[in-house]
């Protein structure tokens, strides 16, 4: 409440624009659905019970994809499974988000080499927005993939396609490479 | 899919009867209707898919279609070494990690000629006990959600994260550890890990009577479970059921003390069954309890074990584990008793190849699973709920 | 320690003489139905050659008084390829009742063969042989619902058999990786 506090102190009027507004609105509320499939479910059970509440995020899962805006692949998906992955993303509303969480659902994971009914990555059927990797990837991972998403939130526009928002985001990203080589030189000097 | 018959025509039925009035409906024609439950679904504990066909709220037959997190388990044993089967093991039951990779670690030994050292043996059951009691936490919580009470879930989950800070203190992992190898383990466990684990064990027996009086005492959730599905003894062994489900039924069957392994036969420890005072023998709620009473036993062989287990000096887990893991000729059955059952592997080596001829995992859930046809018959969709809950499936080890 | 190892192999050899009494109650009756038995240390079997009495042999295993095998622990498919054939291993074990334990082998032919099933003698049996259909092929004969249980009802080739390929798309999705 601070920030709000700060802009809108005597007037209750608050100056900006119609994308940053919906935005904001959007990603405070990310409604995900629970589509829990293998060992990251747990994972993700565990992100939003009480150690590392998702809740305070505004991020409430729904057992719905009608009432969704945003889908967490979390596990493997199967080749059984793809054709309901694709009923799924098709049956929830726009603007919707796809999280691929885990290494089976980025890649194939673990079973990428012989897994014969393991479909190699969840982006060969439905367009993925952010990966998180691990296997399974903690808490801490989960909440940043989401972080992530709502950064790609922030970059949306009325008008926007996605394919910008997430170029935006690109752009807007810092280079890992560079991060490391700071620290490491702050870390020996 | 097989013809769908129509319900009894009922000519008149009364619905409802009392001293201002009788209300009655004639000539209802009903049909059976097909709901397809899953695989998404918040209640199925993962991607199951159950078909039921349903006349009204009664449930006719409930048949589960499996496969949906089928991942070529078997497939990947004949093509990959010994050692590096034991991630893969991991991921079948994913909430019981270790029971699973010391299944198929007790079973590989049985082919090779070594002598696994005894603090390896303690540090095995000690952590597959603790692991046990994270899964039964599971189980417990989501069957509670499952059926509205939101609660425990908070509550088993909020100690369920200390027993995976231990593992993964001693492991490196939250979840899916890697860690009991076929010949001893990856590490040793660190100094502290006597005076940590105590702690947790006195930590947490106060909050097994919180969740016992919040949850298991519960009357709306007793009156939700008891006398639901019930499965009688001579047909569980029929269906090849294990672990609490077998025990809720009223056999006293399990596999630490019928055919034991590792040093559970030094340990006293007792095997709850159900009596049939406070639930049905058989029900749901015998399964329930049966997995509530067993975190009292495993707190109490982790708390022997700690007394017994010694102490060596620059001890080295992977001290007997071979270079080249190539067991000797033959075929080998061998089980454990994971949290939801027996859980096997039948592995067939020729003597001279590091990777396994053929490795099938005989699953607790999937065998368990295969009553569902049956325990279904005649109930109501809710009560479908409880029952799936009561048999606690783990997808991962059902379609491997 | 030479004490414990002798104790060790005498444990071993008990189990293996439970299995070698109770074998000898089977042969007893059906004689050269089934094989020799093979006294090994880690999973005494025996092979049931004569696959049309083999539904008859359950039903003895299953309800003779001195054998009460009553639990089917396991039944898996193997795939013989220097043979030519595939098969089947099960494990009994008698709970409640008994303390020995047996396997049975039975074969059949790799391509059309087909092994009576057992799934009305131990419901264990229903969903073990379905899988054993759908990673191997071999058909169950008086199965009550055999169709693929694990792999999709429209899956070709059958993926546990040893020359398995596996399919380039399924429904048009990629399949390798």
């Amino acid at each position: 409440m601070g920030l709000l506090d700060a802009r809108i102190s005597n007037r209750n009027v608050l100056v900006t624009s119609v994308d940053n507004v919906m935005n904001w609105a959007r990603l405070s509320s990310l409604w995900p659905m629970g589509f829990g499939l293998a060992c990251c479910a747990i994972e993700m059970m565990a992100t939003n019970a009480s150690n590392y509440d998702l809740e305070r995020f505004g991020i409430f899962p729904r057992s719905s994809p009608r009432q969704s805006d945003l889908m967490i692949v979390a596990g493997t998906v199967t080749m059984k499974m793809a054709e309901r992955v694709i009923t799924l993303y098709e049956q929830m509303p726009e603007p919707r988000y796809v999280l691929s969480m885990g290494s089976c659902s980025n890649c194939g994971g673990p079973y990428w080499n012989h897994g014969y009914h393991v479909l190699k990555g969840v982006d060969r059927v439905i367009p993925v927005d952010v990966y998180v990797p691990g296997c399974p990837p903690r808490p801490e991972a989960l909440i940043g993939g989401l972080l992530k998403v709502q950064e790609l939130i922030r970059m949306e526009g009325i008008g926007l396609s996605r394919q910008d928002a997430l170029k935006k985001l690109v752009e807007k990203s810092v280079d890992t490479q560079q991060v490391l080589d700071q620290a490491r030189k702050a870390a020996t000097a | 899919m097989q013809e769908l018959g129509k319900a009894e025509l009922n000519s008149t039925r009364i619905i409802h009867q009392d001293d201002n009035r009788v209300v009655i409906e004639k000539d209802l024609d009903t049909e059976y209707m097909v709901l397809s439950m899953g695989p998404q679904h918040p209640s199925t504990h993962g991607v199951l898919r159950l078909e039921c066909i349903t006349d009204g709220e009664v449930v006719v037959e409930a048949e589960p279609y499996l496969g949906y997190l089928h991942r070529c388990f078997e497939k990947y044993c004949e093509k990959i070494d010994y050692p590096a089967i034991v991630p893969y093991t991991d991921r079948m039951d994913y909430l019981a990690g270790i029971n699973t990779e010391l299944a198929y670690c007790i079973t590989v030994e049985k082919l090779l000629d070594i002598e696994i050292p005894r603090r390896v043996e303690f540090i095995r059951v000690i952590t597959a006990e603790l692991n046990r009691i994270a899964s039964h936490l599971v189980a417990i919580g989501t069957y509670g959600i499952d059926l509205g009470a939101f609660t425990p879930f908070l509550f088993c989950f909020r100690d369920r994260e200390i027993i995976l800070n231990l593992l993964e203190w001693i492991s490196g992992a939250r979840m899916l550890y890697n860690y009991v190898w076929i010949g001893g383990l990856s590490y040793d466990v660190p100094a502290d890990f006597r005076k940590r684990v105590a702690e947790f064990v006195t930590y947490f027996k106060p909050k097994v009577v919180e969740l016992r009086e919040l949850l298991t005492e519960n009357e709306i959730f007793v009156k939700r479970t008891k006398g639901i599905g019930i499965m009688p003894a001579e047909v569980a062994i029929n269906y090849g059921w294990s672990g609490p489900m077998l025990r809720g039924s009223g056999v006293k069957w399990d596999l630490r003390r019928n055919d034991p392994y590792s040093i559970y036969p030094e340990l006293d420890f007792d095997i709850p069954v159900p009596d049939g005072k406070f639930s049905d023998v058989g029900d749901s709620l015998s399964r329930h309890l049966v997995r509530a009473l067993e975190i009292d036993e495993s707190l109490k062989i982790i708390e022997q074990c700690l007394d017994k287990m010694p102490e060596v000096a620059g001890f080295d887990p992977r001290a007997v584990i071979p270079k080249r893991i190539r067991p000797k000729a033959g075929e080998v059955y061998g089980r454990a008793e994971n949290p939801r059952g027996e859980v096997g592997f039948y592995i067939v080596s020729d003597g001279k190849s590091t990777k396994p001829l053929r490795c099938k995992a005989r699953s607790s859930c999937f065998v368990n699973l295969s009553a569902m046809k049956d325990l279904s018959k005649g109930q109501l969709i809710p009560d479908l709920v409880a029952i799936i809950g009561s048999i606690d499936i783990v997808l991962g080890e059902v379609d491997r | 320690m030479d004490k414990g190892m002798e104790e060790a192999g005498n444990i071993m050899s008990a189990m293996v003489q439970e299995s070698k009494a109770a074998y000898d109650i089977i042969r007893e009756r059906f004689g050269e139905a089934v094989s020799e038995f093979d006294a090994n240390a880690t999973m005494p079997f025996f092979e049931v050659l004569d696959t049309a009495k083999w539904v008859d042999i359950a039903l003895f295993m299953r309800d003779d008084a001195r054998l009460k095998f009553n639990c089917m622990a396991c039944l898996s498919g193997v795939d013989y390829l220097e043979e030519g054939k595939l098969g089947i291993v099960c494990n009994f074990e008698s709970i409640g009742q008994f303390t020995h334990r047996i396997a049975v082998k039975v074969k059949c032919q790799r391509d059309g063969g087909s092994i009576p099933s057992v799934s009305c003698v131990w419901h264990t049996a229903n969903w073990h042989e379905r899988e054993a259909y759908d990673m191997y092929g071999m058909v169950f004969d008086g199965h009550p619902d055999l169709r693929r249980i694990l792999c999709p009802e429209d899956w070709t080739g059958f993926p546990l058999r040893k020359d398995y390929q596996v399919q380039e798309t399924y429904h048009g999705i990629k399949v390798p990786y």
